[in-house]
């Protein structure tokens, strides 16, 4: 068992326990509360109405677009993070390759905002 | 002893769920699946020493890669009773295709090698946990002795942004939009008008 | 024999880790419900137990005893695992929290890290809950909260980095130390980072859909949002894990901003009370300030939500970031490996 392993292992522990009593609550009400399921009862809400059709339907391009951003952004945030730990003891150099990597970016999100796919309408 | 038992429990899951990518009929269950076989191999990355590169595999491809692939199978709202007509008659042309591919990789499996002096002779020799934990580590390489290739990462991504714009932004007209820098320049005296309205008269 | 041992030990700290967090969520519920009716001058919940005290464990035996319903046209297996999965990810990130010195369950080395992948995480519980319910209702909701929980973790992510610049460490009892010193709460990163810690708050509060930000549920157009077609305990697990998971952010700015768990002032007698009610009164203060901003501000519209995210503090937190590296480097002040 190497040190990490070691490191980890109360964590692996801790999330087993917050199954269980996750999973204990979940179960609880299958067991103790009172069930009489009805046509009404277990059809989807819709505000009165009977469900017209499947709910799952096509929705704004828009929502995939903010996925496909967040994304990249969320790889900068990542490359950041070591960069940030050791960027004292790198040098300007590194300084500077991190600003220039930043620096591209920004012309990308100066782009998305002047393009206007920050708008949301 | 853990260490075996968390691989094979790691491992064994991270097999099974990539069979149920492909095997599940529902998409959207394939990606639920496809997140499965992530979250376990980032628990096999930690198994190896490498914590960094597994939490990181959390943060970018289940917390926004797989986010963006569940919106695309969410949206796309295909209707696959219909995909799966066709299936027996594209399945002698399909069949053909995974033979070839199956024959390539035994071709590449079998003659495979890896240079011996490969494994003695890293760039850059790996430092222990004690000396500096692996994020450290990664730190002080990828800026400076790697720095041409982080470079084409960022381009990489910058191409990925402008492209992914381009293909999916969709001007809409009759769109009223808020302007929040003219609604706060707004002041009493560019709003109101005061009037002199003769008693009786009206407007 | 020796692991049995020391697995059984972690069990059962776990167990009290998890039980003193369930019920300090349940005072915090009776603390949310109370302010809230106190700025609105009512006197909120006063019924349950010596002045309603015990009105959150009154809703938990009600909420296991109400019939739980699961819709016929439902995917019956992912309806039950969003709930499940939104309140355990959002339990597991309190596995690496440190309450007090050495008080962590699993004092890793990434654990900032660790919060931030539990929290990016935490979307899958809205889109599987909405998704699988199969009512629009579910699915408009669960989209947008997927949208805003997703825009807002940039600007948490670029915050984070702005604070482990100064500190040169993922692991979160490092973090804490390196704001200890003879300064006292002024040495803090509240103060030289109130820009940073703002935008922090407040993203925050988008991050886990508490108002002004809490447009997935908002009900006059959307119900409840994802968890319109939930009731009994599933529903509850989806309310335990946003109340974890605000719980996680306030006990995040306690680490990042307020010193974890020391003493505000750093002499004695104050250094004489454990750390752990330090930390616990930091984590309080905040949710304080969640509580009254939930009472006071009207709910953002969501273009206005989009907006703020992306062209107000995603481009500031980049900014205070190249600022924040540019002094600390100009002035050396940057840790290191090394030093």
């Amino acid at each position: 068992m190497n040190s990490i392993v070691a490191d980890y292992l109360p964590l692996a522990i801790f999330l087993g326990v917050a199954l269980f009593i996750g999973a204990a609550l979940m179960i609880a009400p299958f067991l103790v509360a009172y069930r009489r399921p009805d046509n009404e009862k277990l059809s989807a809400y819709e505000c009165g109405f009977n469900a017209f059709d499947d709910a799952r339907m096509k929705f704004d391009v828009k929502f995939y677009l903010v996925a496909i951003l967040f994304i990249i952004f969320d790889l900068e945030v990542a490359f950041l993070f070591p960069w940030a730990l050791v960027f004292g003891d790198l040098g300007w150099f590194g300084f500077w390759s991190m600003m220039l990597f930043l620096g591209v970016l920004t012309v990308g999100f100066v782009y998305e905002w002047k393009k206007g796919a920050l708008e949301w309408d | 002893m853990v260490t075996a038992a968390f691989f094979y429990l790691f491992s064994g899951i991270a097999i099974a769920s990539a069979f149920m990518v492909i095997a599940a009929k529902n998409p959207v269950h394939s990606v639920l699946f496809l997140i499965l076989a992530f979250v376990n191999a980032a628990g096999l990355f930690l198994l190896i020493g490498a914590e960094f590169l597994a939490m990181l595999l959390i943060v970018v491809y289940v917390g926004a890669v797989s986010v963006l692939f569940l919106f695309v199978v969410m949206m796309l709202d295909v209707d696959f009773a219909a995909l799966r007509q066709g299936f027996l008659q594209y399945l002698p042309v399909g069949a053909v295709i995974g033979v070839i591919f199956l024959v390539e990789l035994l071709l590449i499996l079998g003659t495979w090698s890896i240079d011996p002096n490969l494994v003695r002779t890293p760039a850059v020799g790996i430092p222990t946990q004690a000396v500096m934990t692996n994020t450290e580590a990664l730190g002080v390489v990828i800026y400076t002795r790697y720095a041409f290739l982080f470079q084409i990462a960022g381009l990489i991504l910058l191409v990925a942004m402008i492209g992914a714009i381009v293909l999916t932004l969709r001007e809409r007209t009759g769109v009223r939009r808020q302007n929040i820098a003219a609604q706060t320049l707004r002041t009493t005296a560019t709003a109101i008008e005061v009037r002199k309205v003769p008693s009786r008269e009206g407007v | 024999m020796e692991t049995l041992l020391y697995v059984l030990f972690v069990v059962l700290q776990s167990f009290v880790l998890l039980s003193a967090l369930l019920v300090f969520i349940a005072y915090i519920l009776y603390a949310d419900r109370k302010i809230w009716a106190a700025v609105q001058l009512r006197r909120g919940p006063n019924v349950v137990g010596p002045w309603g005290l015990l009105q959150s464990f009154a809703d938990l035996l009600k909420f296991v005893l109400k019939e739980p319903v699961i819709p016929a046209s439902a995917n019956k297996g992912i309806f039950l695992i969003a709930p499940l999965m939104m309140s355990v990810l959002a339990l597991a990130a309190w596995a690496v929290i440190p309450v007090a010195e050495g008080w962590a369950i699993a004092d890793i080395n990434v654990g900032i890290l660790y919060i931030f992948a539990m929290s990016s995480m935490g979307v899958y519980g809205v889109i599987m809950g909405g998704w699988a319910a199969n009512s629009k209702y579910s699915f408009l909701g669960a989209l947008r909260s997927a949208a805003q929980m997703v825009s807002y973790e940039v600007s948490i992510g670029f915050v984070i980095i702005t604070v482990l610049m100064c500190v040169g460490s993922l692991n979160l009892t490092k973090i804490v130390l390196a704001q200890d010193g003879a300064w006292g709460m002024l040495g803090w990163f509240w103060l030289p980072l109130f820009p940073v810690f703002v935008i922090f708050l407040i993203s925050a509060l988008a991050e886990t859909n508490r108002p002004p930000f809490d447009l997935p549920e908002a009900e006059s157009e959307l119900v409840a949002g994802y968890m319109v077609e939930y009731s009994s305990t599933p529903y509850l697990l989806f309310m335990l894990g946003e109340y974890v998971a605000i719980m996680t952010m306030c006990a995040l700015m306690t680490i990042l901003f307020f010193g974890g768990w020391l003493s505000p002032i750093p002499f004695a007698p104050f250094t004489w009370i454990p750390g752990v009610i330090w930390f616990v009164l930091k984590m309080s203060l905040i949710f304080f300030i969640f509580a009254m901003t939930k009472a006071m501000v009207p709910r953002y519209r969501y273009d206005q939500l989009m907006r703020l995210g992306w062209k107000v503090f995603l481009p500031m937190s980049l900014v205070l970031l190249v600022v924040t590296a540019g002094v600390l480097k100009l002035m050396g002040w940057a840790p290191g490996v090394g030093g």
